[in-house]
């Protein structure tokens, strides 16, 4: 059982492998430039496991040192993880002594493969989500030492291939948009953060536009339960 | 910054970071889901998938040429693919090797 779950998870996670590994090392070749020896990338990708902050954390970690902007910046560059939480609550609680785990390890492209997971019969989901997290954080971890060891003499082109990313979550999208006749909240969630992005900009729009979510979805709550009861 | 403070500074990155991610398991943490939180766990995941979207778009150009027209043909590229075969990989796999090819061609 266990080797059907590893299986199912490697497939599961073929994209993020592809993204990652060239995210990672595209990381650990940027801190290698801005002066940090391998394991520096090694130890953030390690505790702190979050991609774009990490992006951002090159230059905090090269300005003065400054705890609280930092600790903010943070929270804000994250706070979309608030809604991978909630929208996980009822799996990952009941997953026992892995839980914490699994709450550790939830990015953006973990939270993707999970949610959207087709688990083989057979397969325990808590069992194939700790996989699909491991694997994940393995393929980053990996990248940005190796990114790191490697440092400047990477000079292969890979512009626009960070765009497996966009892929993974447009093709997830789509899939949540086939299995059910609820569009709603995906049409919520679009057009709010289309709205936000042009009328804060890139830096500030995801809280204003995780608020708007929030506050439109509970304002549908009546006729979006109403529908589900009557089956449609 | 001092080696001490650099690694204090990573510390508080790995702190804010896992607030973030532990928060919701947190502040949930009684046996039975409150109604607006069940509501809210069925219904999110579809909205923050189209947040993560945008998100992925944020430093895309629309004022001047192209206009996104790479991003957006790729994208519509993935989702047709993914409409057509029912195959993340496939759709993946397709729609970023389209896109490669037009960044390089535009």
């Amino acid at each position: 059982m266990q080797a059907k779950a590893v299986r199912a998870a490697v497939r599961a996670t073929l994209p993020v492998l592809a993204g990652y590994l060239f995210l990672g090392l595209a990381y650990g070749v940027l801190m290698s430039e801005a002066g940090f020896p391998f394991w520096y990338p090694l130890l953030i990708s390690s505790v702190v496991y979050a991609g774009s902050m990490q992006y951002a954390a090159v230059s905090v970690l090269a300005a003065p040192f400054d705890p609280l902007g930092t600790f903010l910046l943070t929270v804000m560059i994250n706070a979309r993880h608030l809604f991978y939480g909630v929208s996980m609550l009822r799996e990952y609680r009941g997953a026992g002594k892995i839980a914490p785990y699994l709450i550790f390890s939830l990015t953006d492209e973990t939270f993707s493969v999970n949610v959207a997971a087709d688990i083989p019969d057979g397969v325990e989901p808590r069992v194939f989500y700790f996989w699909t997290s491991l694997l994940d954080q393995f393929y980053w971890v990996a990248a940005s030492a190796a990114g790191g060891l490697l440092g400047s003499v990477l000079t292969v082109d890979t512009t626009g291939i960070d765009f497996v990313m966009t892929a993974l979550f447009v093709s997830i999208a789509a899939g949540q948009w086939l299995a059910g006749s609820e569009h709603r909240p995906a049409l919520v969630g679009f057009t709010a953060s289309a709205v936000c992005l042009a009328l804060f900009g890139p830096d500030n729009f995801i809280i204003p536009a995780m608020i708007v979510i929030v506050l439109a979805l509970l304002a549908l709550r009546g006729p979006i339960e109403a529908k589900e009861v009557r089956g449609a | 910054m001092t080696t001490a403070q650099t690694l204090l500074t990573i510390a508080v990155i790995a702190a804010g970071t896992m607030l973030t991610r532990f928060a919701p398991f947190l502040l949930l943490r009684g046996r039975e889901l409150p109604g607006w939180a069940a509501y809210l766990a069925k219904t999110l995941p579809s909205a923050v998938m189209a947040l993560l979207v945008v998100y992925c778009f944020k430093g895309v150009d629309f004022t001047s040429a192209p206009f996104g027209l790479c991003e957006l043909t790729a994208c519509a590229a993935v989702a047709g693919l993914y409409v057509w075969k029912r195959n993340t990989l496939v759709s993946i796999a397709g729609g970023t090797a389209l896109y490669l090819v037009l960044i390089r061609l535009v």
